[in-house]
């Protein structure tokens, strides 16, 4: 039967996985792993919210070897992440498909001066697809609610939040590095949690996929937010789905605080949102200008 | 035994005892409590004391029961939910019987009504936020048309808590009762081979029958009150609790076999409901910190308990 050869293939992956973690095994990956360590998984080796360490040691030698070789990633200001506490990353949002999260995340595991695992908010229609939903729940990633947010704040965790959401990721090629409408739940949160934001400038994400027009009525028929047509989506097919290997610039800005009522009008808490998107952009521009070139 | 002391002690009634949480519960109950029940099932090897009266809840001749006995308790688990009855028969069993009781603890000065629901009434959705709490919306029948009828009860009786303060009212909603109970994850965990939607592993949460039973017994102290969410060991992906189950897996591609499933059942070859397969996808996980904090109740039986339950049940059968 087909189940039993996919359970083989399944398999097949995991002992190929297992080989390259062996090979890939690097003490100081091992030590930054270990800082992750928290005390709510349970006796299953899970998190409450189905994130799982072993999973995540299991990804992280390859993930590392596409973050070091394939994106060539740079960080700055990596050291504005706080050591411990709360805090809420605000990026920009690009890339068709969130590699971008994955670099973000991975730049707080590999270059932060200490190891944080980050969790990131991600769109409910991630949650509809087999395999990347187990996959995003197993690294942790835990759908965008409010009510999930807050959770995650009290338990002191690094937030990483996308205000543009599917506007941003799925923009075209011709608005790149243009911030698109920015939601205001962040900012609500920020103040009813009093958590730090620290602005993030993801530079390389937004040349990585070129679309140069969004099929909306298709994405609609298909149930997703949007469907980029680039130079090779849909035409390679799933192969379409992988990257150009740009190279990726990941500045953190310095952490912003702000006090105010929760529950202001759009108006006040517009301009505290302004004041975020503002720091973001700055910090893309200084990104944009200090790079060479797309590829290098 | 309970004869030999003289003091009198409060009666309960506890509609649809014959089921066989119902018989759990009064193996516990009527220790404490003279159990009165009413089912239109027989419960044949019944304790001694419990008075059993075999009538429909819809028939004029349960409002007999409450005039005839001196009531402190209505624990109503009475609720049917069966692919394989008609949507009518679903209806008036489950939403007019429930108004006639509420009519009938008005009527009589029932001091506490006890309903048992299910977390299922919040549906499993991908919107779902983790861990919902108690005033989460009830979207289950979005979806699923066959469960409308238990949020519709759910709610009555949530508004009844409202409308009579003077009932003690409490709706326990359990998350997937496992044990020998006839329910739709009990009887999935005793398939022979467990299929499962290839690519989908959502957190899922079970409790132990008998914790339930505890659940039940702890709404009984006087001053309980209020819309409880009931949960038993922390929460854990399907497969986990499938390989602690080690049956045989059968993984579908849900593309395939939700089209499949919703044909099957709209031409009535097969019974299964096909809203039901969204708990194989998509996580419907409640916080039970209400309970815990509130009632004090905490589950005591953990996952390879409630996974053992099952693990026996295939090596007696085959």
């Amino acid at each position: 039967m087909s189940d039993d050869k996919l359970t083989q293939f399944a398999k097949k992956l995991e002992t190929l996985a297992d080989a390259m973690r062996d090979t890939l095994a690097d003490p100081e990956l091992e030590r930054r792993l270990i800082g992750l360590d928290r005390d709510n998984i349970n006796e299953f080796g899970y998190d409450s919210y189905g994130y799982s360490p072993e999973y995540v040691r299991r990804i992280v030698p390859l993930a590392t070897l596409v973050y070091r070789h394939y994106f060539r990633v740079k960080t700055y200001g990596v050291e504005n992440l706080p050591v411990d506490g709360r805090a809420m990353l605000i990026a920009n949002h690009s890339g068709q498909l969130p590699y971008d999260g994955a670099v973000i995340a991975l730049s707080a595991l590999l270059d932060a001066p200490s190891p944080r695992m980050i969790r990131s908010m991600v769109e409910r229609w991630v949650s509809t697809l087999p395999f990347a939903s187990v996959f995003m729940a197993r690294c942790g990633q835990v759908l965008g609610t409010p009510e999930n947010c807050r959770t995650l704040l009290d338990q002191e965790e690094l937030l990483l939040v996308f205000p543009e959401g599917a506007k941003g990721i799925s923009k075209t090629y011709d608005k790149r590095y243009q911030l698109q409408r920015f939601g205001h739940g962040f900012m609500r949160l920020a103040l009813e949690k009093k958590a730090p934001i620290i602005p993030v400038a993801v530079i390389g994400a937004e040349e990585q996929a070129p679309s140069f027009y969004n099929w909306r009525w298709m994405a609609k028929q298909l149930g997703a937010p949007a469907l980029p047509i680039t130079p090779f989506f849909p035409w390679l097919g799933p192969l379409g789905l992988l990257p150009m290997p740009v190279q990726y610039h990941v500045h953190f800005g310095k952490p912003l605080s702000f006090e105010g009522n929760p529950n202001d009008d759009e108006g006040t808490i517009g301009r505290m949102v302004k004041r975020v998107k503002n720091e973001v952009r700055e910090l893309i521009h200084t990104g944009l200008n200090q790079r060479t070139g797309v590829f290098r | 035994m309970a004869k030999t002391k003289k003091t009198k002690r409060p009666t309960a009634l506890v509609t649809g005892i014959s089921g066989r949480l119902g018989r759990l519960l009064t193996q516990e109950l009527h220790r404490t409590h003279d159990v009165v029940g009413v089912d239109r099932r027989p419960f044949n090897d019944a304790p001694q004391d419990v008075t059993m009266c075999r009538v429909d809840i819809r028939s004029r001749r349960c409002e007999e029961v409450f005039r005839t006995h001196d009531i402190e308790a209505v624990i109503h688990m009475n609720i049917m939910h069966d692919p394989r009855r008609s949507d009518e028969e679903h209806h008036t069993f489950n939403v007019i019987g429930t108004q006639q009781l509420l009519e009938y603890c008005v009527r009589y000065r029932i001091p506490k009504l006890v309903l048992l629901s299910t977390a299922n009434v919040y549906g499993p959705s991908p919107r779902n936020q983790n861990y919902l709490t108690e005033d989460a919306l009830l979207m289950a029948g979005e979806t699923d048309s066959g469960i409308r009828d238990l949020v519709a009860v759910d709610m009555l009786c949530s508004t009844f808590f409202w409308k009579h303060p003077e009932v003690e009212t409490v709706v326990l909603r359990p998350v997937h009762i496992c044990g020998s109970v006839h329910n739709a994850p009990s009887n999935y965990m005793r398939l022979p081979a467990v299929p499962i939607l290839l690519g989908f592993d959502p957190m899922v949460q079970l409790i132990h029958e008998r914790d339930v039973v505890r659940a039940l017994m702890a709404t009984l102290r006087p001053g309980a009150r209020g819309v409880f969410n009931v949960t038993g060991p922390s929460a854990v992906p399907l497969s986990a609790v499938l390989q602690l189950l080690d049956k045989p897996l059968r993984p579908v591609p849900h593309l395939l076999f939700e089209p499949v499933v919703r044909t099957m059942f709209r031409s009535r070859i097969w019974n299964f409901p096909p809203a039901e397969l969204d708990h194989l996808k998509y996580g419907c996980t409640v916080s039970g910190n209400r309970i815990r904090e509130e009632l004090s109740f905490k589950p005591e039986y953990d996952l390879a308990d409630i996974v053992a339950i099952f693990r026996q049940g295939t090596s007696s059968n085959g």
